[in-house]
C-alpha cells in the first residue's frame, strides 16, 4: 500500500476502488453525491473561466448580458403595443422584462447546458468523476448571468412604482424553483445531445415557441380561452405565473401556481437528473 | 451499464498487506456506440423503417483477469482492436464492467489516448486546473504542484495562451507532465510515448523509469514493442479482447512478434 500520509478529506482521491457491474444502471447515490458534493469547486472554476474566455466578466461584457435581453424587451414591447388593440396597462413593461430576464435564464440554462456533456469530451475520456458537474456548471453559467440582470430590473422595478413589501421574500423562492427546473432541463438536454447531435440545432425553435406558449408576452389572466385549458401543462407557466404575481402584482404567489411551479421543477430535477446518471457511464464509449 | 464506486472505509485505505495494487477478474466490457460518426435525430427518423442498425454491440475484452503488484510495471500489447484502451479505461474507472470486478489500491492517475486539455479555447494553465479539479484535487494541491507540472512541459509563455494554439507536441508534452506530476500511486499511460520530440521522450522515459524505482505502479500500453521491453517488468498479450499469454517483457514481445509474422489464423488455432 502507498506510504503517503492520507488525511480524512483525501477520502474521495481514490485510495481504494472497487468497480463492479450495477444492476439498477444507476451508480450508488450516497458515494455519487458525495463525490459530486466534493468536486463542486471544479463545476464554479469551469464557469468562472469559460466566462472569463467568453469576457462575460469584464464591464462591458456584463453591460451587455444587460443590454441585449433589454433591446428584445423593447422589441416585444413594441411588437405586442402594435398588434394588439388595446394599449397595454402601464405595468406591462416590467411585467414584460422580469419574465423575459428569468426565461432568458431558463432557456439559457438549457442552451449551455445541451453542449455541456458533448464539450467535456476529451475530460470524459480521461478521467473519472461525476458528469453531473458539467450541467451545473452549465447551469450555474446561466445564473451568473441572469444576476446583472435582476439590478436593471430593480431599477425598472422603482421606475414603474410598482410595490416593495415583503411579499419580495417570495421571489427567491420562485427564483429556486427556476433554477431547480433549469437544471433538470441541462441534464436532460446535455444527455439528448450525445445521442442525437442535432438537438441543439432544434433548440432555438423550441425556445422561440415555448416563450410565446408563456405568460410573458401576455398576461396570464388574459390568455385566450382555448390556450387556458392547456396552460398548466406548460412547465414554466407555475413558475411564471407566480414570477409575476410577486414582483409586478405585489402580492405572495397563489398557492396553486407556486405548487404547479414546484411539481414541474422537482419533477423535472428528478427525471433529468435520473436520465443522466444512467447514461453518464456510457458518455465515454459515446463521444 | 453503471458501476458501483465504492469509497474507502479507514481499514480499506490501509489495505490488506499485500493486496495488489490492480486485482482484475473476469472482466467482460462490452458496450453499445453508434455507427455513426455523429448521430442525429434527423438520420434516425429519416432511417426510421429501412431497419438499419446504426447501433452496434462490441465485445471489447471477454474474461480477462489478472494482477499487477505494487511496483510492477505492466506493458500491454496486442493489434489494433484488441481492447487495450477500454481495458486501460475500467481500470481508470471510466468504463464499468459489464461482468467481473476491477479493485485498485492507490491513487490513479491517467494519461489516455486523447490526454488532457478539454477545452482548446482555454489556456494551458486552466486546463491543469480544471483537469486536476475534475479528478478530485483541491484547487492547493494543484496550485502546488503547478509550476513542477509547467517546467516539465517546458512551455513557456504557451502554459498562458489557449490550448487550441498548441501543436500536438506541446499538447501531448502537457498531459504527460500533468499524469507523472500528481504524485500517482497507479500510473496508466495509454500510447502516450508516440508523440512530442526525442529530446522530451527520452526525459519523458527517465522519468517514468524513476517512477517505477520508487514503486509507483504503472499500465503501459504501447505498440513500441522496445519501450515495453525497456520499462516493463511483466507484460500481457490481448488479442480482440482475449488475454493470449502473459509473461516476462521479453517472451511476450517475441511471441507477439512471432504471430504478427506468422498471421492470424496460427495463433487462433493454437489458442483452441
Amino acid at each position: 500500500m502507498s506510504s503517503k500520509a492520507v488525511s480524512p478529506e483525501d477520502e474521495y482521491l481514490g485510495e481504494h476502488h472497487v468497480y463492479e457491474p450495477h444492476r439498477a444502471g444507476l451508480p450508488r447515490m450516497g458515494p455519487y453525491f458525495r463525490e459530486l458534493w466534493h468536486r463542486k469547486t471544479f463545476a464554479f472554476e469551469l464557469s468562472r473561466t469559460q466566462m472569463h474566455a467568453a469576457n462575460t466578466d469584464t464591464f462591458f461584457g456584463q453591460a451587455w448580458l444587460v443590454i441585449n435581453p433589454l433591446l428584445l424587451s423593447a422589441v416585444y414591447f413594441v411588437l405586442v403595443d402594435i398588434i394588439s388593440a388595446r394599449p397595454q396597462p402601464p405595468e406591462f413593461f416590467a411585467h414584460l422584462t422580469s419574465g423575459l430576464f428569468l426565461f432568458y435564464f431558463v432557456s439559457g440554462a438549457m442552451m449551455s447546458g445541451v453542449s455541456a456533456v458533448v464539450g467535456g469530451g476529451r475530460l470524459i475520456m480521461n478521467t473519472s468523476f461525476p458528469k453531473m458537474l458539467l450541467p451545473l456548471s452549465a447551469t450555474y453559467t446561466a445564473f451568473r448571468r441572469f444576476l446583472p440582470t435582476m439590478i436593471v430590473y430593480a431599477f425598472l422595478h422603482a421606475l414603474s412604482r410598482l410595490p416593495v413589501g415583503p411579499h419580495l421574500l417570495w421571489a427567491p423562492v420562485v427564483l429556486l424553483e427556476a433554477m431547480a427546473f433549469a437544471f433538470g432541463l441541462a441534464m436532460l438536454f446535455g444527455t439528448l445531445q450525445v445521442y442525437f447531435r442535432d438537438t441543439k440545432a432544434f433548440l432555438p425553435y423550441v425556445v422561440r415557441i415555448w416563450l410565446y406558449l408563456t405568460p410573458i408576452l401576455w398576461f396570464a389572466d388574459k390568455a385566450p380561452g382555448r390556450l387556458k385549458q392547456f396552460l398548466p401543462f406548460n412547465p414554466l407557466f407555475g413558475i411564471m405565473g407566480s414570477w409575476s404575481e410577486v414582483l409586478i402584482e405585489g402580492r405572495s404567489p397563489s398557492p396553486y401556481l407556486l405548487l404547479l411551479g414546484a411539481a414541474w421543477s422537482i419533477g423535472t430535477l428528478l427525471v433529468g437528473g435520473l436520465v443522466f446518471m444512467s447514461r453518464e457511464r456510457e458518455f465515454a464509449v459515446r463521444i | 451499464m453503471s458501476a458501483s464506486e465504492v469509497p474507502v472505509t479507514e481499514t480499506d485505505r490501509k489495505g490488506p498487506s499485500g493486496a495488489p495494487a490492480i486485482r482484475v477478474q473476469n472482466l467482460d466490457l462490452t458496450y453499445r456506440t453508434s455507427v455513426e460518426v455523429s448521430p442525429t435525430l434527423k438520420s434516425a427518423i429519416v432511417g426510421l423503417g429501412r431497419r438499419r442498425r446504426s447501433i452496434r454491440e462490441i465485445e471489447a475484452v471477454k474474461d480477462v483477469s489478472f494482477d499487477v503488484p505494487h511496483g510492477a510495471v505492466l506493458g500491454i500489447i496486442g493489434a489494433n482492436g484488441a481492447g487495450k484502451s477500454t481495458l486501460m479505461r475500467a481500470v481508470a474507472g471510466i468504463l464499468p464492467p459489464t461482468k467481473g470486478r476491477i479493485e485498485i489500491h492507490g491513487r490513479v492517475s491517467t494519461l489516455l489516448a486523447l490526454g488532457v486539455g478539454f477545452n482548446a479555447a482555454l489556456t494551458g494553465r486552466q486546463n491543469v486546473v480544471l483537469g486536476g479539479l475534475a479528478a478530485g484535487l483541491r484547487k492547493s494541491d494543484i496550485a502546488r504542484k503547478y509550476d513542477e507540472i509547467a517546467e516539465f512541459a517546458e512551455l513557456g509563455d504557451f502554459m498562458d495562451m489557449p490550448m487550441r494554439t498548441y501543436s500536438s507536441g506541446m499538447y501531448s508534452r502537457l498531459a504527460f507532465s500533468v499524469a507523472v506530476n500528481m504524485d500517482p500511486d497507479i500510473l496508466l499511460i495509454d500510447e502516450a510515448m508516440s508523440a512530442g520530440d526525442a529530446k522530451f521522450r527520452k526525459k519523458a522515459a527517465e522519468r517514468m523509469k524513476n517512477l517505477a524505482s520508487n514503486a509507483g505502479t504503472m499500465l503501459l500500453v504501447s505498440h513500441a514493442l522496445g519501450t515495453v521491453k525497456d520499462m516493463c517488468s511483466e507484460a500481457i498479450w490481448l488479442h480482440k479482447g482475449q488475454l493470449i499469454q502473459r509473461g516476462h517483457p521479453d517472451d511476450i514481445v517475441a511471441a507477439y512478434t512471432k504471430f504478427l509474422e506468422v498471421g492470424e489464423d496460427a495463433i487462433v488455432l493454437e489458442d483452441m
